[in-house]
């Protein structure tokens, strides 16, 4: 081939080139609703990663397991990243339209995932056929995924906040394991005394980074007795005595008792990175904060318990729950969200399998004995059955939440458009954990105009 | 060229020639066409390129922020985007924190490497090495940069690399990220720390196409070395120094990856908060992809405009 030929073979062959992957880029992933075999096939995601090599195992097992209970559903395995919902990865993914057909999403998402107009309506197909333990599910959870009446998702993980502490730290500072603090005066006080251990540990940490800080000043708020937003959803709620008294908490610990440690900015990993290597004696988290400072962060569960949310004056007022959900993409055909609902209802709602195989957990060594999920209902058949195998199971020790369950405190849902609105009150949080003067008043009020004028962008 | 011409040449000199001028027109223009085949395939592939990822992306952008998507619908809404936005209480907090660090880093990220590229050219031996050494951050991955930057030198402790050096100088301690007034200059430092082996690379090659006659006819006249550097250095770099400006002035206007890591953010009371990062904010945890759009244009209009502004002066100068 001379030289002129050459180049203009290798010209083409670029632009062809190009042009294939530019085809390639353009065309459709999601396969044939039914394979050659005649399958209904579906995609999952929130596959664990390579990294999470028995969780991996686990899910396997069970795709193996389900199909073979179900000759004629195929499940394509997605995984998205250790974090099931990113939410910078989850919000390209819906922009983007390439979620799977069976997709993972938190109780606040519902709102962008309808805006995104990937969101199916499931309410004709949810029912006991589909998911047998569908009647014992906890109806406050699926109110969370409905919409004008419509259901959109199917709940498969609801958590509630409270305190907690590790007990190694607790007995080191005099203080009494089995009696947490229950007002947040006893949580300053706690604090003060683990604080005095030194060795840059510090008494009581918090959020104020990455929407973390909102998220747990939601709480702190609920704690208080008082709502993020007005009860039409119209206006912020949170510029008042008791938004002002969370912010003093925080900000009486961080700099009048110098009982929260140097650093601060924290988001989700940083904290309990502190935590799992024995430096944090109180944090707000739900149940499985514990399991994540394990699995993660190389802590021991022995070192850790829980304790109700503490109030201002007395037992709390209210504290967050929050759970995650699987939704359906928006026009898969009516095969395909049965057998959707199918394999959630497999994976995530029937005790003795998936998530609650709690035989097959114990030896893993993943916590079986929390108080979590409270997905079903109380008194019915399905909570029974789960409760009776988690006893049967629990390789952590039940009585480090004790006081936690036997001290309910009643739950309140997130806000309407929550992960905006902690973005916005990181501010507040990060203004009180990093300036000894901070303005509490300033600091809210501005909290309050950016929160209003969201509200009202968003009509 | 002459080597592909060639062979369409002949085989357009065996046809026979067209009667009328549109037709002889129709032939130049494919003998141009197969003339150039080579030349446009290749083009064709760089024009692809951009059209895919750069050109439709922002006339997407563009479109985008004059629309709303609302349970997948989507509407035209006019100017109500950048309405919105310019009434976003951060919107004039980034823009300011965006401008400061602008400014910081071209006080402390533009002329730092030009010193220092004058002081490497100085040296006599080790010139390799001392390069090497200055370049090597470059090396690093950004992200790993800043987080050597956030966990070993702005710890807020006395352990904190920084904190401990200025103890041991028995000069106070910093928040450094935690601290409002302390965040810009901050990331100014650990941008430049991190960026500024390129510059001082470029500025290196341009010194040493100065004539040394110059620095000699310089000192004769007696001048020192700030007049030397004032007098032949700046004038002869001039051009260089004026294109790497504008370039640093543009990369710096778009921070975001120093806040989102050395801040995890927005930092303390938003005082880390860029234009980038706000539009990062809006898109992907404001459920408002729509006024993220919005805000990018502006940040595209600002940029050209100066940009435009910039080149028109600099001509001038010319």
């Amino acid at each position: 081939m001379s030289v002129p030929q050459y180049r203009k073979a290798a010209a083409l062959a670029l632009v062809a080139g190009l042009g294939l992957s530019l085809t390639a880029c353009s065309t459709k992933s999601d396969d044939a609703k039914n394979d050659a075999s005649g399958k209904v096939t579906i995609t999952v995601d929130c596959q664990p990663v390579g990294a999470q090599k028995e969780l991996l195992q686990n899910w396997n097992d069970d795709v193996a397991e389900f199909e073979r209970q179900n000759t004629d559903i195929a499940i394509k395995s997605v995984s998205v990243g250790e974090q099931c919902n990113n939410p910078p990865d989850f919000t390209a993914r819906l922009a983007g339209g390439t979620v799977t057909d069976v997709f993972y999403g938190y109780m606040t998402d519902l709102q962008q995932v309808l805006d995104s107009g990937q969101a199916m309506d499931i309410s004709e197909f949810a029912n006991a056929e589909t998911v047998p333990t569908w009647d014992s599910v906890d109806p406050a959870l699926k109110e969370v995924f409905t919409d004008g009446g419509k259901l959109y998702a199917v709940p498969v993980k609801n958590y509630s906040m409270g305190l907690v502490y590790n007990k190694v730290l607790f007995q080191q500072a005099g203080l009494d394991v089995n009696n947490p603090p229950k007002t947040w005066a006893e949580v300053r006080d706690a604090a003060k005394k683990i604080s005095a251990l030194g060795n840059g540990i510090a008494g009581y940490a918090e959020y104020s980074a990455g929407n973390t800080g909102g998220w747990h000043f939601t709480s702190l708020l609920y704690s208080q007795g008082g709502q993020m937003l007005t009860a039409d959803g119209k206006k912020a709620d949170f510029n008042n005595a008791m938004g002002k008294q969370v912010l003093q908490n925080l900000k009486d610990m961080r700099y009048g008792d110098n009982s929260m440690g140097d650093r601060q900015l924290l988001q989700w990993g940083d904290l309990l990175t502190n935590a799992g290597a024995g430096k944090v004696g109180m944090f707000i988290g739900a149940p499985d904060t514990t399991q994540a400072i394990v699995s993660q962060f190389q802590g021991k569960f022995e070192d850790w318990a829980m304790g109700p949310l503490p109030g201002q004056d007395g037992p709390a007022k209210g504290t967050l729950g929050g759970g995650e959900g699987y939704f359906f993409k928006k026009g898969l055909s009516p095969e395909q969200v049965k057998a959707g609902l199918k394999w959630v209802a497999y994976q995530k709602l029937t005790p003795g399998k998936g998530q609650f195989d709690y035989a097959r957990a114990k030896p893993q060594n993943y916590p079986v004995g929390l108080p979590q999920p409270l997905l079903f209902a109380n008194g019915t058949e399905a909570q029974k059955q789960e409760l009776e195998l988690r006893k049967a199971n629990a390789n952590v020790d039940t009585a480090n939440f004790a006081v936690f369950e036997a001290n309910p405190v009643p739950i309140k849902g997130e806000p309407r458009n929550a992960q905006a609105i902690y973005t916005v009150l990181d501010a507040a949080m990060s203004g009180v954990l990093t300036n000894p003067n901070a303005n509490i008043d300033a600091l809210l009020k501005t909290a309050e105009d950016k929160v209003n004028q969201l509200l009202a962008a968003e009509g | 060229m002459a080597i592909t011409s060639a062979p369409g040449a002949i085989r357009a000199a065996s046809r026979p020639a067209p009667s009328s001028p549109a037709g002889r027109q129709r032939t130049s223009l494919g003998r141009k066409v197969r003339d150039n085949l080579t030349g446009h395939a290749f083009l064709i592939g760089a024009v692809l390129c951009f059209a895919v990822f750069s050109w439709y992306p922002m006339v997407r952008g563009i479109v985008m922020s004059f629309q709303r998507t609302r349970r997948g619908e989507t509407t035209w809404v006019g100017w109500d985007n950048y309405l919105r936005i310019l009434d976003d209480p951060s919107f004039w907090t980034a823009w300011k924190n965006t401008f400061y660090f602008t400014v910081l880093a071209l006080v402390l990220g533009y002329a730092v490497p030009f010193f220092v590229a004058i002081l490497l050219n100085e040296f006599r031996h080790a010139k390799g090495y001392l390069r090497i050494l200055v370049y090597l951050p470059v090396m690093l991955p950004p992200a790993s940069a800043l987080f050597l930057f956030k966990f070993y030198a702005y710890d807020p402790s006395d352990a904190g690399l920084f904190n401990a050096i200025l103890k041991a100088l028995g000069l106070p301690t910093s928040q450094w990220m935690q601290s409002p007034d302390m965040t810009m200059p901050a990331m100014v430092i650990a941008s430049t720390w991190m960026n500024m082996g390129g510059a001082v690379l470029i500025y290196l090659a341009a010194l040493q196409n100065i004539p040394g006659e110059l620095y000699e006819a310089a000192e004769l006249d007696g001048a020192g070395v700030w007049r030397r550097i004032r007098h032949v250095t700046i004038p002869q770099t001039r051009l260089i120094l004026a294109l790497l400006a504008m370039l640093q002035i543009v990369a710096t206007m778009q921070l975001f990856i120093e806040p989102l890591i050395l801040a995890n953010g927005a930092g303390a009371e938003d005082s880390a908060t860029s234009v980038a990062y706000l539009i990062y904010q809006h898109g992907f945890f404001q459920n408002d992809l729509n006024g993220a759009a919005a805000l990018g244009v502006i940040m595209l209009v600002v940029l050209a405009g100066f940009s435009a502004v910039y080149l028109r002066l600099t001509a001038k100068q010319d």
